[in-house]
C-alpha cells in the first residue's frame, strides 16, 4: 500500500462526500431556523440541471455555480411559501417539493440528456493538482475548498453573530422572538433560501464535477443521507463536517471492500450504515440530554402567532 | 428507522408521481396499433433508448400499417398494471413490456385481454398471449473480454455490475472466459453495487477499482458516469446498451449495443399476418440483437481482428465461450473439456469461474 494508494481512496472519499455535506449544511441552517424541508433531494436535482444547464450555455462553470445556488434557493423559496406563508404542513411540503424537484430537472433536462460539458474541475497548476500525492490538498474543484469554508463561516454565524443568535432564537422560540420584534418570518425564509442554495450547489457537483452530464435522477438519493447527516451531526457545523466525512469514507469502505474480493458482511448492510450510524447517534443523544438533545425547539412546527 | 421509511415511501411517491406520458396518439381504425410500456425516459441513452429504437423501427419498416404507442417511466411495481391496461384498452392488439419487473402485471392483464398479443422482456413466465424473449448480452462480453484481455497492461479487469442476477453472472462469466483466452493470468474484480442507475456510486466504485489496480472496466449498470471517470484517468472502458462513446471519446472501446428492431418488426409482421405465436425467443450476434460498436482508434488492428473473429464465430454458429473446460471460483471442474452449457443452463446460471473476485 503506496502513499499514492491512499491518496486516491482520499479523494474518492471527498468525491462521496462533499455534496452530502454541503446540502446537510444548508438543512442544518434551514433547521436551525425551525424548519423541516424534506424536499433536499429534489432541490439538489434542481440544481444539477440548473448548474449544468448554465455550463452548457455560458461554458462558465463559475456562472453555473451561481445559477445552481439561485435555482435551489428559488424552488426553496416555493417550499417556505407554502410552509410560511400559507402554513401547510412542512413535512407533506418538503416530500412535494421532492416529487417536484425530481419531475421538473426531469423535464428541463430532455434537452441536455447525452451532452457533456467541461469538468470543473481543479484551480491550481497541473504541478500539484495532478501531482500523485499533492492532489490529495490542490486536486479538488473549488467547490470543495468552498463547502469546508462554509463550515467555518456557518458554524461562526451561529455561534458568534447576533444574527445567528436570532436564526437559533427563532427555531427555539418563536412566539418569544416575535414578541419581542424579530420577524420570525422573515429569517425563516432567508435560512430556507439559504439552504436551497446550498443544496443547488451540492447538487451541481454531481453534473459538473463527478460526472460532468445530466442524467435524470443522477443524485440517486444523497438528499436523504444529507437530512439523516443534520441529525447525526446533532445540528453542530463541525460534527457535520467530519460526520460527512465520516459517511464519505463508510460508502468508499462498501466499495473497497466489494473490489478487493473481501467480505465479512453483505453490502446491504454497507448501504444501510449511514442510517444505522444515525439511528445509533440518535439514541445515544436522546439517553444523554433530556429533550431530544440539541435539536431546535420549533423544528417542523407551523408559526401560528396569537394575534 | 423513521427515515429509512420516510425514505422508501417517498422513492414510492416520487416514482408514481413522474407521471407516465402517453407518446403518441392513435387515429386510424384499420391501422394495428402496438404498444410498449418502457421503464425509463426515452433520452437515457441506454436500456429504453434501446428499446425505442426497436419501435421507431418498426413504424420505419411497416409504415402505414402500423401504429405505435409508448408509455415511459412505468415504475416496476403495481402501478405497471393500469399502464400496461391503458394500451390495450387504447386499441392495442400488440404490447411489448419492456423490463423484467413487467412479468407478473403482463400475465395479470394478460388475462384480462384475450385476444391482445402480449411480449415481455427478459422474463420466464409465458401464456396463450403471452410471448417471452430476451437477449444474449453475454455473447456481446465475449468480445469485449477479448479486447479486455489483449490490451489490459496490468491483466486486472473490473467488472462494474448491478445484481447478481443470471444476465449479469453471465455478462461476468462471458467476459472473465473471454479475457483468459488471450491472456490466461487475466483476473477480473466485481462490484456489484446494488443498483442500476446511480451515477456518483459508479463513479467512485470505478475510482476504487482503479485505484486496485484495474485499468480496463466494462460496466453492467446503465451511467454512462463511469466512462466519464476512465475518460479522466486516461484508462479504459466500454459502453452499455448503447454506444456511449459522446462521453469518452478516448475512454470508449467499444460498446454492446441493443438491436431490437427486427425482433419487434418480425412480431408485429406476425400478427398482421394471423400467425402470431407464444414463443420463447432468446437471439444473439446471428439474428443481430447483440451489436457491437465501431472499435475506437485505440483497439490496435490484431484486436480488432481477434474481436471480429468472436463476432463472426457467434454468427456462424461455431463459437461459444461457455465451452468446457470451465473452472469455478474455487477452482473445481464444472464444465468438461469440449461440452458446451446448455442455454437453459446459462439462463439459471448462478456461480462465477475462476478469475472472478468478488465479495459475495
Amino acid at each position: 500500500m503506496s502513499v499514492e494508494f491512499f491518496v486516491a481512496a482520499i479523494v474518492t472519499i471527498v468525491g462521496l462526500s462533499t455534496p452530502i455535506l454541503l446540502a446537510g449544511l444548508g438543512e442544518l441552517v434551514v433547521e436551525k431556523s425551525g424548519v423541516l424541508n424534506l424536499g433536499v433531494e429534489g432541490m439538489m436535482l434542481i440544481g444539477a440541471i440548473a448548474g449544468f444547464a448554465a455550463s452548457v450555455v455560458t461554458g462558465n462553470p463559475w456562472v453555473a455555480v451561481v445559477a445552481a445556488a439561485v435555482a435551489g434557493a428559488l424552488s426553496a423559496s416555493l417550499f417556505g411559501f407554502f410552509v410560511l406563508t400559507l402554513n401547510s404542513n412542512q413535512v407533506a411540503t418538503g416530500l412535494a417539493l421532492t416529487i417536484f424537484g425530481t419531475g421538473l430537472s426531469s423535464l428541463l433536462g430532455l434537452n441536455y440528456t447525452g451532452r457533456i460539458v467541461m469538468q470543473f474541475g481543479s484551480v491550481f497548476p497541473p504541478a500539484l493538482s495532478k501531482h500523485p500525492i499533492w492532489q490529495v490538498l490542490f486536486g479538488y474543484s473549488p467547490i470543495v475548498y468552498f463547502a469546508i469554508i462554509m463550515v467555518g463561516l456557518v458554524s461562526w454565524f451561529l455561534g458568534r453573530t447576533r444574527s445567528g443568535l436570532i436564526l437559533r432564537a427563532v427555531g427555539e422560540n418563536d412566539l418569544s422572538a416575535h414578541s419581542i420584534g424579530y420577524s420570525v418570518i422573515g429569517v425563516r425564509y432567508a435560512a430556507v433560501a439559504f439552504g436551497g442554495a446550498m443544496a443547488g450547489i451540492g447538487g451541481a457537483y454531481f453534473s459538473m464535477v463527478i460526472t460532468p452530464m445530466w442524467a435524470e435522477r443522477m443524485t440517486a438519493g444523497r438528499g436523504w443521507i444529507a437530512l439523516a447527516l443534520v441529525v447525526f451531526a446533532g445540528w453542530r457545523p463541525g460534527r457535520l463536517l467530519w460526520g460527512a466525512y465520516f459517511f464519505g469514507i463508510l460508502m468508499a469502505l462498501e466499495l473497497y471492500a466489494k473490489a478487493s474480493g473481501f467480505s465479512f458482511l453483505p453490502s446491504q448492510f454497507w448501504a444501510a450504515m449511514p442510517y444505522l450510524m444515525t439511528v445509533v447517534v440518535l439514541a445515544i443523544i436522546s439517553s444523554r440530554e433530556s429533550g431530544g438533545g440539541n435539536a431546535p425547539a420549533c423544528l417542523g412546527k407551523p408559526f401560528l402567532p396569537a394575534n | 428507522m423513521a427515515i429509512l421509511t420516510r425514505r422508501d415511501f417517498v422513492k414510492a411517491a416520487g416514482a408514481a408521481a413522474t407521471l407516465p406520458i402517453l407518446g403518441s396518439t392513435a387515429k386510424a381504425a384499420d391501422k394495428l396499433k402496438v404498444g410498449f410500456i418502457f421503464l425509463g425516459p426515452i433520452g437515457d441513452y441506454g436500456w429504453t433508448w434501446a428499446h425505442n429504437k426497436g419501435r421507431l423501427a418498426v413504424e420505419t419498416a411497416l409504415g402505414d400499417k402500423v401504429e405505435t404507442l409508448y408509455t415511459e417511466n412505468v415504475a416496476e411495481d403495481a402501478s405497471a398494471v393500469p399502464a400496461i391496461r391503458d394500451l390495450a384498452n387504447a386499441g392495442c392488439k400488440l404490447i411489448f413490456t419492456t423490463s423484467y419487473g413487467y412479468m407478473d402485471q403482463t400475465i395479470q392483464v394478460a388475462g384480462e385481454f384475450p385476444d391482445v398479443k402480449f411480449e415481455h422482456c427478459t422474463g420466464f413466465k409465458r401464456a396463450d398471449n403471452v410471448s417471452t424473449y430476451n437477449s444474449k448480452f453475454h455473447e456481446g462480453r465475449a468480445v469485449l473480454g477479448t479486447i479486455a484481455g489483449m490490451m489490459s497492461k496490468s491483466g486486472k479487469l473490473g467488472y462494474l455490475g448491478s445484481y447478481k442476477v443470471p444476465e449479469v453472472v453471465l455478462g461476468v462469466n462471458s467476459f472473465t472466459l473471454a479475457a483468459q483466452k488471450k491472456n490466461p493470468n487475466a483476473t477480473v474484480s466485481l462490484v456489484l453495487i446494488d443498483s442500476w442507475y446511480d451515477p456518483p456510486k459508479e463513479a467512485a466504485a470505478t475510482e476504487t477499482m482503479i485505484n486496485l489496480g484495474d485499468d480496463i472496466i466494462t460496466t453492467h449498470t446503465d451511467s454512462p458516469g463511469p466512462l466519464q471517470i476512465l475518460e479522466q484517468k486516461g484508462l479504459y472502458g466500454f459502453g452499455q446498451g448503447a454506444d456511449m462513446s459522446q462521453f469518452a471519446p478516448h475512454a470508449h472501446l467499444t460498446a454492446i449495443e441493443d438491436i431490437w428492431g427486427p425482433y419487434y418488426t418480425e412480431r408485429t409482421q406476425a400478427v398482421l399476418d394471423g400467425t402470431w405465436k407464444s414463443t420463447d425467443t432468446w437471439d444473439g450476434f446471428k439474428e443481430g440483437t447483440v451489436h457491437i460498436s465501431p472499435y475506437n482508434s485505440a483497439v490496435p488492428a490484431d484486436v480488432q481482428k481477434a474481436a471480429d473473429e468472436i463476432q463472426q464465430g457467434y454468427k456462424d454458429g461455431k463459437f461459444n465461450i461457455f465451452t468446457g473446460p470451465i473452472y469455478a471460483q474455487d477452482g473445481t471442474l464444472k464444465v468438461k473439456d469440449g461440452e458446451v452449457i446448455a442455454d437453459a443452463d446459462l439462463a439459471v446460471m448462478d456461480w462465477f469461474v475462476k478469475g472472478v473476485s468478488t465479495a459475495s
